[in-house]
């Protein structure tokens, strides 16, 4: 590991998580990313060769279940909370021109 | 005098049960003390027109002799439960004003069991800190005060406003989650018990996500008993959340008296760290002493990646956490802020609508889930995982329980941790490995540091030996007799 956040770093990342970070706050947040990065480093000390990764605790495969429709017709429930709709639809801002 | 407020769960469901006292006037009567403590800020929204209808329909049960199993009794919600047209924000600026139109599985099992809704309680952002000071709804004051101290002290978080409030009897029961320690530390800051159970045995349908592999919902209470009571009525099999387990739930209060004769507990040699309390180092001692006198023997033992728990933590939870909210993009819920693009709409709500530790954490995912990143850092943590559930499994090849302590200080003066992430972290040392191994532990309070704020210790059963970890909690809470009342109690005991 032993890598550093920057300032464009933080940026790109930000970014990618769709969340402006104003030009003032880059420079700390690189600092305080770097903080908890570098706590991380100590798993390096960790000989994980040969180790499975784990991504659930319970051993449990997913279930199955039949592909059948098991809810719906509730448009007004779905939308109720959006911030703008119009006809049951979500309205968002122009994608296509 | 004494009150109503008084009781612990099980009492109170004897005193209705005997008419003593009707199901409207126990609802009352929290629903005055969280009127009489409003100052803690432990509850976000009172839903007191709720609680007096859920009542006044238990009465009406009981007078017909068809009181279910938690008939009547007023209970407290985390923010974090979605509640059927009760708002629902998991204390944070980007849910505002959303009112879920279904009920999360946990909550409804309770009210099917005739539990009386008191209203949603305050909790760290997104579930994410350690002294509810992240949450958008302001800090949450611990009702413990330290004698000749005017400072509030933190309730621990996440669950700080469950912890908060059943500490200071303005709810009777609360629900509370845990990702990493979000039940266990605020029970023990508080002086109440906490359980989180092993992973999958509370649905998670209906619970705002945080970090989908960890968090797992539990009962905050009074008394073991009340917990094993509570338990059993939050858990259950759930095709709503594909992670949910069918083992059926031993029955918990059947054997709960029974002790710890024969059992083997396990002493971890490395939950210990620098500048950990005497007192807690004390009280783990003595916890060991309690524990033999009732009959059980305690064996040393190794859980060598221990010290890895936290750091292995801090990549797999804020990677699943900015994969989780990545859905709140100012479309579906909550407020939108305008942009001139989507992605501009996008990126402009979750800036207004994300508190700083979630932004941290949500930045903090990414990377580590970024191009390049992956394998140095979340596909490491996942092994170390393997590797720090393995201590657990090899631990439990030999021992019934293990017992350590729940934190490695008291409760802290709000506002003097959140400067420095990492030292906020540090409040989870002890609780975050069972998370990650999924093994279900709780805490109990045991004793009082120096300055007289509550201390816990944690027990850790093998996964879905529930019954076994709350047998031994009661034998511990018996042995520690722990009866100190916080300064900040809602009316009762002066």
């Amino acid at each position: 590991m032993a890598m550093s956040v920057d300032k464009s770093t933080v940026s790109r990342i930000a970014r990618l998580a769709r969340i402006d970070i104003g030009e003032d706050r880059l420079e700390p947040m690189a600092g305080e990313l770097n903080g908890i990065l570098s706590w991380i480093e100590q798993l390096n000390e960790v000989d994980t060769d040969n180790v499975e990764p784990l991504s659930s605790v319970t051993g449990h495969a997913l279930p199955m279940r039949e592909d059948q429709v098991t809810d719906g017709n509730i448009p007004q429930d779905v939308v109720a909370n959006a911030p703008e709709t119009m006809s049951g639809f979500y309205v968002v801002p122009k994608v296509v021109e | 005098m004494s009150s109503c407020l008084d009781l612990s769960a099980v009492e109170a469901k004897a005193a209705l049960a005997e008419k003593k006292i009707s199901a409207t006037e126990l609802t009352q009567a929290y629903l005055d003390a969280a009127a009489r403590t409003e100052a803690l800020n432990a509850y976000t929204e009172v839903t007191a027109e709720k609680a007096l209808a859920m009542a006044k329909a238990s009465d009406d049960r009981i007078a017909k002799g068809e009181a279910r199993a938690l008939e009547g009794i007023p209970i407290g919600v985390k923010d974090l439960f979605c509640t059927k047209g009760v708002e629902t924000t998991a204390c944070s600026n980007i849910l505002n004003g959303f009112k879920p139109v279904y009920e999360s599985t946990v909550t409804q099992n309770l009210w099917d069991d005739g539990a009386v809704m008191l209203g949603k309680l305050n909790c760290d952002e997104f579930a994410m800190g350690s002294a509810n000071e992240t949450s958008a709804r302001g800090p949450v004051a611990s009702p413990w005060k330290v004698a000749g101290d005017d400072k509030s002290y933190a309730p621990g978080g996440s669950s700080g406003g469950s912890a908060a409030s059943v500490a200071a009897r303005s709810s009777l029961m609360a629900t509370g989650t845990d990702t990493g320690g979000s039940i266990r530390q605020p029970a023990a800051f508080c002086g109440v018990v906490g359980i989180k159970p092993t992973y999958g045995r509370c649905s998670r349908r209906g619970i705002v996500a945080f970090a989908s592999s960890l968090d797992q919902a539990g009962p905050i209470c009074r008394t073991v008993e009340d917990a094993a009571l509570m338990l059993q009525s939050m858990a259950s099999h759930d095709p709503g959340d594909s992670t949910s387990v069918s083992e059926p739930m031993p029955d918990l209060l059947k054997g709960l008296e029974d002790g710890v004769k024969g059992l083997k507990i396990g002493i971890p040699a490395e939950y210990t760290m620098d500048g950990m309390d005497s007192a807690i180092v004390s009280l783990w001692e003595e916890g060991r002493k309690w524990l033999e006198d009732a009959g059980a023997s305690c064996v040393e033992v190794s859980l060598p990646h221990t010290k890895y728990a936290l750091p292995t933590y801090y990549i797999v939870a804020p990677a699943e956490a900015s994969s989780n909210l990545a859905r709140y993009d100012g479309v579906r819920y909550g407020a939108r802020m305008e942009g001139n693009s989507l992605d501009e709409m996008y990126a402009a709500t979750r800036a207004a609508g994300f508190g700083d530790e979630v932004t941290r954490r949500i930045l903090i995912g990414t990377y580590v889930l970024s191009a390049g990143y992956y394998d140095a850092y979340y596909l490491k943590a996942q092994k170390t995982r393997r590797l720090i559930q393995q201590d657990f499994t090899s631990a439990f090849s030999g021992v019934d329980l293990l017992l350590t302590p729940a934190t490695p200080s008291a409760a802290f003066p709000i506002g003097q941790k959140i400067t420095d992430p990492v030292t906020m972290y540090l409040n989870d040392v002890f609780t975050v490995p069972a998370s990650l191994a999924g093994v279900p532990a709780m805490s109990v309070p045991s004793g009082l540091a120096a300055n007289g704020l509550p201390l816990g210790l944690q027990l850790i059963a093998p996964s879905f030996r529930e019954d076994v970890l709350v047998r031994a909690g009661r034998a511990v809470e018996k042995a520690a007799a722990f009866s100190a009342v916080a300064t900040g109690v809602a009316g009762g005991r002066s």
